[in-house]
């Protein structure tokens, strides 16, 4: 698949239009022989951002390597709802350790094709943002220095979902979690903490580092296949809704992605070798408040009292996006 | 071949023989001289086809081991103290999944406070991780062992911990035979794993088990692990077949013939013991000595046999449980069992301090009349405890 810009005449829409390209263009999940990585008959809830995200990125990853690939498993949702024994979703080689050393266990994986002289199967370490930006960060940062040749992708979901949506270090200022609760004079997490993974993993000068929604699957899969193009330690930071955590409708996991990007919350970039190469310009401006009122985990914004204070806080940190990422281009609309 | 040299060294180079596919380690004293042996080894060519990582932590030591093993490489890592407990999680991990790592302790004191000498808290602490250990009493057999090592866990896709004295052993240096390569190819075979990651043959590995199967996959380990029993003699007859030499095995008895009163110990204070074992019995005194090798699985069966005569045994541990007392005393018992030999258990040498053969004569004068309480600390200072006891709880 080409990582060429495809000009679409649905302008306006975001309409994929896989029937309008070529075969080796159209997304890899329109394909017939589709891989299916992560198959279906998993536990996850409906309209789960992260198994969505993970079988784009592994099937992709799949697509890139002719099937050869290794993947290995933080504890989480994405381990705990597609291998309850003895049933397994996965029709790829795939190994869950521990919580906190998937990118380390994906380390010794490497290690061992290496020694083996199997250059050609690659490896991908995969976790949630707790698992990533907290309990396995110093592996992550190891992982990352040493360079070792390892693809890491991070769903984040902004909390804890597996053990009840409590607070991680990627849990967004004002969202309610069960540690955050919506209680007291500033409910919500609080504001000036929290970790920015890509660009800590950006700060290892490693060669690609990029971020990516379900809302844009194809952007997602043409990432991970760039990705697979690198030697050395790569990562992709994927924005997966979770509607049990955000409090939001199944139906609307795209939307609330699209919503989080297009309001410039999650600013979808690249960067190599420590440098920001592209960034994904916002095609519909928004107000931040679309993109909060949807959610449950904000709903304290609204009422009993509407918190403009808030409100405008986090509207700042989105403009803040907007500016460093560069994501107003001349078609971007206007709020 | 015959060379004096420094106990890591034959260590290190003994794994290197072994033909280590990745090797990973974090620095901890008293480790180190055995990983940068082997780092050395691989940087300069001589240990072709072996990747070394150094990772930033002991956890990711032994987690870059787990992936390594499960991709099907032979791997090897080496920890102490405060470096084992960071990697806890990561050591029964590597058990529950059944992988045959290998991994050398060199024994050293937990704290606080902080203290790097040797005694045996680290390992002991993970007696039930579903790891098999092995003590060595000598250099020899630390270099031994590991090669026997590989291969007790390769047959049984089970890990295993060497468990050497720190600084008495790693630092020491005395003639050893370190074991060759021609040997080892003969001995050794190469590594043929289990259950492989393997894009063309895709297994999920690290399932969640649940209620309705957990107690099954314990009682498989328990099980599994008790077959190191057979194995572990086994391995250690081959072992002397092609090198010659006794090493290894579950326990190993001496002067028990006649003795009414066994001393048990683990590791290299057992040459200590022997020297003034020999000397009561050059006094007509009936004493022997009985070490354990194999501390897990416990060889219930060959401490109940080697004990068989005796009268009474005494316990030298160096580690304890706060609380209650020994912890290879309470393993003996379960050889004791319907029995009515009498037990002693000894701490000794804890943190590094020397157990003196003065000491150990003194303890054993007094045990072997039943003179001595059921839990001693050997050459404790009673008085300085006392106060600083009296100081801070009244």
């Amino acid at each position: 698949m080409s990582t060429t810009p495809i000009k679409f005449y649905q302008v306006g829409s975001f309409a994929i239009g896989n029937r309008l390209l070529s075969a080796e263009d159209r997304s890899i999940q329109s394909d017939p022989d589709r891989t299916n990585a992560l198959t279906s008959g998993h536990r996850a809830c409906q309209g789960c951002g992260e198994a969505l995200g993970a079988r784009y990125a592994l099937d992709a990853a799949m697509r890139a390597t002719d099937d050869k690939i290794i993947a290995v498993n933080a504890t989480g949702c994405l381990e705990v709802f597609s291998t309850p024994y003895p049933e397994s979703s996965w029709r790829i080689a795939w190994l869950h350790s521990l919580f906190g050393n998937a990118p380390a266990v994906a380390t010794g994986v490497a290690a061992a094709l290496k020694a083996q002289g199997k250059s050609d199967i690659r490896v991908i370490g995969q976790g949630g943002d707790g698992a990533t930006v907290d309990i396995g960060f110093g592996a992550l940062s190891g992982m990352f220095e040493r360079n070792d040749d390892v693809l890491y992708i991070c769903y984040d979901n902004e909390a804890y979902m597996n053990t009840g949506v409590q607070r991680s270090g990627a849990t967004p200022p004002a969202a309610r979690t069960a540690t955050t609760q919506a209680v007291g004079e500033n409910p919500g997490n609080v504001f000036g903490q929290g970790k920015n993974l890509p660009r800590i993993a950006m700060a290892h000068e490693i060669p690609y580092v990029a971020t990516a929604t379900v809302a844009d699957l194809r952007d997602l899969e043409a990432k991970i296949i760039k990705a697979m193009s690198f030697r050395g330690a790569r990562y992709i930071h994927v924005l997966v809704p979770c509607p049990l955590g955000w409090g939001s409708e199944s139906c609307d996991t795209i939307k609330i992605a699209r919503l989080a990007t297009q309001s410039g919350l999650f600013p979808v970039f690249e960067a190599e070798s420590g440098e920001v190469t592209s960034s994904t310009p916002i095609r519909h401006r928004v107000n931040v408040e679309e993109y909060l009122k949807i959610q449950v985990r904000y709903s304290h914004l609204f009422s009993p009292n509407r918190r403009d204070d808030v409100i405008d806080l986090l509207q700042a940190t989105a403009d803040k996006n907007i500016s460093r990422y560069n994501l107003i281009s001349d078609q971007s609309g206007s709020i | 071949m015959l060379r004096q040299v420094e106990g890591s060294k034959a260590v290190a180079d003994t794994v290197a023989a072994c033909r280590p596919q990745v090797i990973c380690a974090y620095p901890i004293s008293p480790q180190t001289h055995i990983v940068e042996g082997l780092s050395q080894l691989v940087k300069n060519g001589s240990l072709e086809g072996c990747e070394f990582i150094n990772v930033e932590s002991e956890f990711a030591a032994m987690s870059v081991a787990i992936g390594a093993s499960a991709t099907g490489a032979r791997t090897y890592t080496a920890t102490a103290s405060q470096g084992l407990l960071y990697m806890v999680e990561a050591v029964y991990n590597a058990s529950g999944l059944g992988l045959p790592i290998v991994m050398t302790v060199a024994n050293r004191a937990i704290g606080a406070p902080i203290n790097i000498w040797n005694d045996h808290s680290d390992s002991m602490s993970q007696r039930d991780s579903g790891w098999i250990q092995l003590y060595a009493e000598t250099n020899q057999e630390a270099a031994d062992l590991h090669v026997q090592a590989f291969k007790i866990a390769e047959d049984l896709s089970l890990p295993v911990m060497v468990c050497m004295d720190g600084f008495i052993l790693t630092h020491a240096y005395e003639r050893v035979d370190v074991p060759e390569q021609t040997q080892i190819d003969k001995f050794l075979p190469p590594f043929v794993p289990r259950q492989v990651l393997d894009p063309s043959n895709p297994v999920s590995i690290g399932a969640m088990v649940g209620p309705e199967a957990f107690t099954e996959v314990k009682y498989m380990a328990h099980m599994k692990n008790q077959l190191a029993l057979e194995i572990i003699p086994k391995v250690a007859k081959d072992f002397q077949e092609i090198f010659g030499r006794s090493s290894g095995g579950l326990v190993r008895g001496y002067k028990l013939d006649g003795a009414d009163t066994v001393v048990i110990a683990l590791g290299s204070i057992l040459g200590t013991i022997k020297d003034v074992v020999d000397e009561m019995v050059a006094a007509d005194i009936a004493i022997g000595v009985l070490g354990i090798i194999a501390f897990r699985p416990f060889p219930t069966e060959a401490v109940r046999a080697a004990l068989s005569k005796a009268k009474r045994v005494i316990v030298l541990e160096k580690a304890f449980q706060i609380g209650i007392g020994g912890i290879v005393i309470e393993n003996v018992r379960t050889s004791l069992r319907g029995s009515s030999i009498k037990d002693y258990t000894v701490i000794a040498g804890l943190g590094g301090r020397p157990i003196t053969k003065d000491s150990l004569r003194r303890y054993l004068d007094s045990a072997i009349v039943d003179g001595v309480e059921d839990l001693t600390f050997l050459d404790l200072d009673q008085e300085l405890a006392d106060s600083e006891i009296l100081r801070e709880v009244w």
